[in-house]
This record gives C-alpha cells, sequence and structure tokens, in this order.
C-alpha cells in the first residue's frame, strides 16, 4: 500500500484519497526512491520540518539558506512594488522615454523550492530557469544588484539591460538562463548536461520547471532523451498550482507530475514545496545520483503561488485558499520557527537578518538607480559573436 | 581540382572539422548507421565513435534544444532535421531560443551551432516533404542562412558554418546530392556573406540559389545568342552580400531574382526591396521575382511542375523584362 495522498482542491478543502495500483518505480538499483519524503504534505503545521530529515546539514549552511529565502522574498516584493509605482506614472510618457518598469513574476511563497534545491548544488553546477525565475537566480549566487539593475532596464543589468525579468544570465554563476517561453528551458537544459558529459566532468544541471511546462511536448522529449542518454540534469517541477489561471487541478491529468519519472525508468519524488529542507533532501539525493553518472530524476515540489501570474494581473483565487497558503503555510516562517527550535538562530539574530536582508534590496535598489541607462547607440551590439 | 558529389563534399567537410575540433559533434534522426537520410554523415560513426555521432529518437525539439544549449555551455554541435518541413516540431527552439540567447544574455553566452537540413521540391514528396522555408528563417535576426549550389561551394560553406560562432541553418537541396562537381585540393573554405558571380553578363542579372543557380545558368546559356545574362548565387542569405548584387545591377539595370519558394512574401521580395531603396536609379525595368505558385506542392509531377521555376519560365521571364 502507497501512502496516502493528499490533494488540494479549488473548493478549499483537502482531498483524501488513497493511491491504488501505483506500481513500483523502475530504477537503477542504488537508488532509494523515499516513501519517507513522498507526499509529506500536510494541513499545516509550521514546526514539521525536519520530521522525516535524516540528512545532516551544517548549522552556517542552514543560516545562509535561510538568509537566502528572506532574500528572494524581500526582492521580489520589492520589484513588485516598483512596478506598481512606476505604473502609477503616466505609462504613455514611461513608454516615450523608455523608462518602463517591465510586468515581473513573483516567486513569493515559493522560495522553500530555489533555496532547498540550489543548496544542493555545487558553484560549478549550472540551473536553467523559468519566467518565474529571481529567486532561483538568487539562490544560485547571482548578484541581487545586478539583478535589479536588470529590471529596470540599465547597463549594470545582469543582461546589460536587453534580458529583463525573464532572461537573467550570469555564466559566471552557473545561470545559463530564465526563460520567457514555458516549456523552452527542459531542452536547454539537456545540452548543458550533455556538455558536461561529453567533456567529462562531474558537473550537473538543474532544469526549473512548473506545472504549466508539465503539460508542453518538451517535457515528454526532454525526459524521454535525457533518461535514454543517462544525461546529468535533474528536472525539478515546481509546481505552484496555478499556470497563469488554469489550475493544475484543471490542466494535470494523473495524480502527481512526479510520479511520471517512472514512464522513463528514472527516479522520482513528490515533496512539500514549501518544506525546504524536504526539497534539500530530495534534490541532493537526485544530485549525487546526476554526479554518479546514474543519470537523471525528476523533482515534483508542491509549493503554490501567493501572487497573480504577473504584475498588473488581477487575482481571483479562492480568499480561503490564499489564506491557507500564505498564512498557515508560508514557507519563511515555517523554517524561521524550526531554526528557532533547534536554537539555531536566536530571535536577536533573526531580526538582525531580516534587517540586513532589507538593507542589501535597498543597496540593489540604488545601485539600480545609480546605473547608467545602455548606450542607444549600442542597440545592434551583442546579436552576432 | 578533382570530381565529387555534392553530399560527399559535405561528408568531407564534417569529416575535416570533427577532425581539426573536438568539441564538433553530430546529433540527428538516422545519422550513424544509415548515414543521414542523405548520406552525408556516412562512415562518421565509425570514424568518430558514439560520443560524437548521437543519434537521436524523433524528437526534435529535445535534440534541437539539447544542441542550443550543448552550443551555449561550448560544444560545436552539428544537427540535421531529416526535411526542413519538420522544423515546425523545433521553431521555439530555433526562434525563442538559439537565435535571442546571445543577444538577451548582453553578449554572455554565444551559441555556435549548425543545423543541416534538406529543402526545395521536384521530388513527388508532396506538400509536407518539399517546401523552401529560407524566408522563415531570415526574417528571425540571429540566424544565419546558408543556401549552397555547387559541390565546391558546399563543402567551403559548410566549413566555414561549423566555424561560426553563432547559429547557421544550412539548407541543402534535395535534388542536389547526387550531383558531381569539381572541388579544389586540399583545406579552402568559403566566407559566410560573399557571394559569387557564376556568369557574367551586361544585360541583365539574375539572383538565386541551390537548385535555381543551376536552372538560371541554363535558362541563360539557352539565351546567350540573343541576350546577356549575369547571375549571381549570393550563397547565403543572411548576411547578404549586397554589395555583389548592387554592382551587378549597376551595370545591367535589370534585377530578376530566382526562387523555387513560394513567391510571396519571400526572399526574393527582401532583396527586391534593397535594390528599390539602394539603386532604384540604376534601374531601367522593374525589377521581378520568379518564384512559386502560392500553393502547397502537390504531389503528382504532373502538378508539381506547374508550381515550381523550370528553365524555360526563366527564360520566358528574361525576355520580357529585356524586350
Amino acid at each position: 500500500m502507497w501512502p496516502r495522498v493528499l490533494r488540494w482542491s479549488p473548493r478549499g478543502k483537502w482531498l483524501e484519497c488513497v493511491k491504488q495500483n501505483a506500481g513500483s518505480y523502475n530504477v537503477r538499483p542504488g537508488y532509494c526512491t523515499s516513501t519517507a519524503s513522498k507526499h509529506v504534505l500536510d494541513t499545516g503545521s509550521r514546526n514539521d520540518l525536519g520530521r522525516n530529515q535524516p540528512m545532516t546539514i551544517e548549522r552556517d549552511k542552514l543560516i545562509e539558506m535561510l538568509r537566502v529565502m528572506q532574500s528572494i522574498r524581500a526582492f521580489e516584493c520589492k520589484a513588485r512594488e516598483l512596478y506598481e509605482e512606476n505604473r502609477k506614472q503616466d505609462w504613455n510618457e514611461l513608454r516615450a522615454t523608455g523608462t518602463m518598469f517591465c510586468a515581473v513574476h513573483s516567486s513569493e511563497g515559493q522560495e522553500a523550492v530555489a533555496v532547498g534545491a540550489c543548496a544542493a548544488l555545487n558553484p560549478d553546477d549550472y540551473i536553467i530557469s523559468t519566467h518565474r525565475g529571481h529567486g532561483h537566480c538568487i539562490a544560485k549566487g547571482a548578484d541581487m544588484k545586478a539583478m535589479m539593475a536588470e529590471l529596470m532596464g540599465k547597463e549594470g543589468g545582469i543582461s546589460k539591460g536587453r534580458g529583463g525579468s525573464m532572461h537573467m544570465f550570469d555564466p559566471e554563476v552557473g545561470l545559463l538562463g530564465s526563460n520567457g517561453i514555458v516549456g523552452g528551458g527542459t531542452p536547454l537544459a539537456l545540452g548543458v548536461a550533455f556538455a558536461s558529459q561529453y567533456r567529462g566532468t562531474d558537473e550537473v544541471t538543474l532544469c526549473f520547471f512548473g506545472d504549466g511546462a508539465a503539460c508542453e511536448g518538451t517535457f515528454h522529449e526532454s525526459l524521454n532523451l535525457a533518461a535514454l542518454w543517462t544525461l546529468p540534469v535533474v528536472f525539478v517541477c515546481e509546481n505552484n498550482e496555478y499556470a497563469v489561471t488554469i489550475s493544475a487541478e484543471d490542466s494535470v491529468a494523473g495524480p502527481d507530475i512526479g510520479d511520471r519519472a517512472s514512464a522513463y525508468g528514472i527516479p522520482g519524488e513528490v515533496v512539500d514545496g514549501n518544506d525546504v529542507l524536504a526539497v534539500h533532501e530530495a534534490v541532493a539525493k537526485a544530485v549525487s545520483w546526476a554526479r554518479e553518472e546514474a543519470g537523471p530524476s525528476l523533482i515534483e515540489c508542491k509549493t503554490w503561488r501567493w501572487h497573480a501570474h504577473c504584475t498588473g494581473l488581477p487575482d481571483r483565487r479562492d480568499p480561503d485558499e490564499i489564506y491557507h497558503w500564505t498564512q498557515e503555510r508560508d514557507p519563511l516562517p515555517r523554517f524561521e520557527q524550526y531554526l528557532l527550535g533547534q536554537q539555531i538562530i536566536t530571535d536577536a539574530k533573526l531580526a538582525q537578518m531580516r534587517k540586513e536582508t532589507n538593507e542589501a534590496v535597498e543597496e540593489a535598489v540604488a545601485f539600480g538607480e545609480a546605473s547608467n541607462w545602455p548606450d542607444p547607440t549600442t542597440v545592434a551590439e551583442y546579436l552576432w559573436a | 581540382m578533382r570530381e565529387i558529389t555534392f553530399v560527399k563534399a559535405m561528408n568531407e567537410a564534417m569529416v575535416e572539422e570533427m577532425e581539426r575540433d573536438e568539441t564538433v559533434f553530430q546529433i540527428g534522426e538516422d545519422i550513424a548507421r544509415m548515414g543521414g537520410i542523405s548520406g552525408a554523415t556516412k562512415g562518421l560513426i565509425a570514424r568518430f565513435g558514439e560520443k560524437r555521432v548521437r543519434q537521436a529518437p524523433l524528437s526534435e525539439a529535445a535534440f534541437v534544444g539539447l544542441a542550443v544549449g550543448a552550443a551555449m555551455a561550448g560544444l560545436r554541435p552539428v544537427v540535421e532535421v531529416m526535411y526542413v518541413d519538420f522544423v515546425t516540431v523545433c521553431m521555439d527552439q530555433i526562434v525563442n531560443q538559439a537565435a535571442k540567447l546571445r543577444y538577451m544574455s548582453g553578449g554572455q553566452v554565444k551559441v555556435p551551432l549548425v543545423i543541416r537540413t534538406q529543402g526545395g521540391g521536384c521530388n513527388a514528396e508532396a506538400a509536407q516533404h518539399s517546401q523552401s522555408l529560407e524566408a522563415w528563417f531570415t526574417h528571425v535576426p540571429g540566424l544565419k542562412v546558408v543556401m549552397p549550389a555547387t559541390c565546391a561551394d558546399v563543402k567551403g560553406l559548410l566549413k566555414s558554418a561549423i566555424r561560426d560562432d553563432n547559429p547557421v541553418i544550412f539548407i541543402e537541396h534535395k535534388l542536389l546530392y547526387p550531383t558531381t562537381g569539381e572541388i579544389p585540393e586540399g583545406e579552402y573554405t568559403i566566407p559566410l556573406g560573399q557571394g559569387e558571380v557564376k556568369r557574367t553578363g551586361e544585360d541583365i542579372t539574375l539572383v538565386a540559389t541551390s537548385l535555381m543557380v543551376h536552372r538560371t545558368l541554363v535558362a541563360a546559356e539557352t539565351l546567350a545568342d540573343e541576350i546577356s545574362v549575369e547571375v549571381i548565387d549570393p550563397h547565403t542569405l543572411v548576411p547578404l552580400d549586397m554589395d555583389c548584387i548592387k554592382a551587378s545591377v549597376q551595370k545591367t539595370g535589370r534585377l530578376l531574382v530566382v526562387q523555387e519558394a513560394c513567391t510571396r512574401s519571400g526572399f526574393g521580395s527582401e532583396i527586391v526591396r534593397r535594390i528599390a531603396e539602394e539603386a532604384f536609379d540604376d534601374l531601367c525595368a522593374a525589377p521581378r521575382v520568379l518564384g512559386a505558385a502560392n500553393l502547397p506542392k502537390p504531389y503528382s509531377g504532373k502538378l508539381e511542375i506547374e508550381t515550381i521555376p523550370w528553365e524555360a519560365d526563366i527564360v520566358e521571364a528574361i525576355r520580357n523584362m529585356v524586350a
């Protein structure tokens, strides 16, 4: 008998069902698909982190993971604010002067996925990110100052103002691009992983995508090919329950996206995406698996998008559902409470970290504002190599 | 000089470049034992092994995307997409990814990638295996587009394409594969963006690529006693050697672009636009495009023959313009 599966329904109720005849994963020997971390969704206690957590993570690393989660939250919040401020101005004027601030896809509420996953990577590992990618970029080590300057369209931006929110690149930290095409990044991740395999390095590529991309054809093609060629890639499905406005319930067939791994004969897991330690444990195992040349794996992290698809669009979701996820299942206080409970941090330290994080984001804004606009005469640069 | 087939010239180019640079690898459908649909990759698997000759499943989006990602990570993939008609199922990876990654990253990455594919009709393969879709790619900034006509050209151009640091769409005409021609001995390349005067003349300039170069040359020869025809093969549509075309039109005063693609919104219109804007005063007749009918390619040869320019159509078009 498989563990119980708890699913969220759009009517604000937990649906409980029992998986029947789920079959066994046809994986290579040596990979233990953890039933403990599969389906650890619960009804929302904040102090349940690490419950199934056999890993030992250095104290400093735990604190750093919290700091990065806080940074993502503060960065995303500020990006939304800047958009709203920009929006209050005369857009025709902003258009005419080239000073528009583009809509942003906030990843607030999903910080545990970005941080739990990227904390399992080495600096020379790679990620391919998505349109909702700010969190992934920060978690992989991208500079928030350059990212904020990018949002502002400045020359000091992480992509020199040529890419914007959905196209952030920093090869120095292994960030080979966030992507504006849903499902467009999964094939690219194959290639980056292929290059590592071709050269005989032990680098791993981590490919973020969402429940929306799981409905695109490239999902199937990419997992099939990655499995056939034993590519060192970890597919991390950040299932935030919504693709623009369609719910996963209305768009994803089958119980769990993570279960699709068995169709390709690769390891798959489904974890609570709001539990940073559960994400980290699952992804760390998948990364080791890839590094040991055992091939790809698929981790589905069940989380929830706090805001509308992007700034400027209305959010018409059920208030009870919003309350549940933002007030009862917020990944950030869950992790903070866990670290306080484990006496890894103190209240004073926590307050200090929050202050420093907010200061870092303000510095990023100041950096972006001080950065020069791109020189219009350079518009054709970077088309050809 | 020695005489070899078009497909052998391609094979030589790829062998030489794979010998020269270990980061060059092949990926595509049926490219290993079968040597690709045309035979261009024949023998590569025996010579370079499975690591560098990757026979892929029927997943164009995945293997073209893989090549784009691998190029971004420093390799030099040569991809075979069996027919240009099949790019529809991997167009996102070409248009939104390969063409734009360098620009969107502010120059932080580059995509040295060649996508080889076969185009063109006259082979009774009907509407989904006979198209000439080069204008789809020339419309997208960030892609180079090559359409070779002769054995010597295909070898030199393919070597340049593989060495180029940008994504290159390399369209081979399926009727040219078995043709033979002379190629220079030893190492040589032909730069992308450098056109060639295939036949000199005084009365009219014909611009054509790929199979249409051969048909325009036959037409020019047919008219040799009455009209002096200059034939220009730009080799590459992006970048386009406008200097070569313009110099010719300034001499002849007449321009006829011959293309196998449907006439409407084809690349011929672009050449006519450039000449209208840049050399209008040199023209003594309205510039023209002779292309295919704006129809899907019919299967029956009796019908298909009606849709594509043949030598006689070109002769007639020249006579109409020069008369």
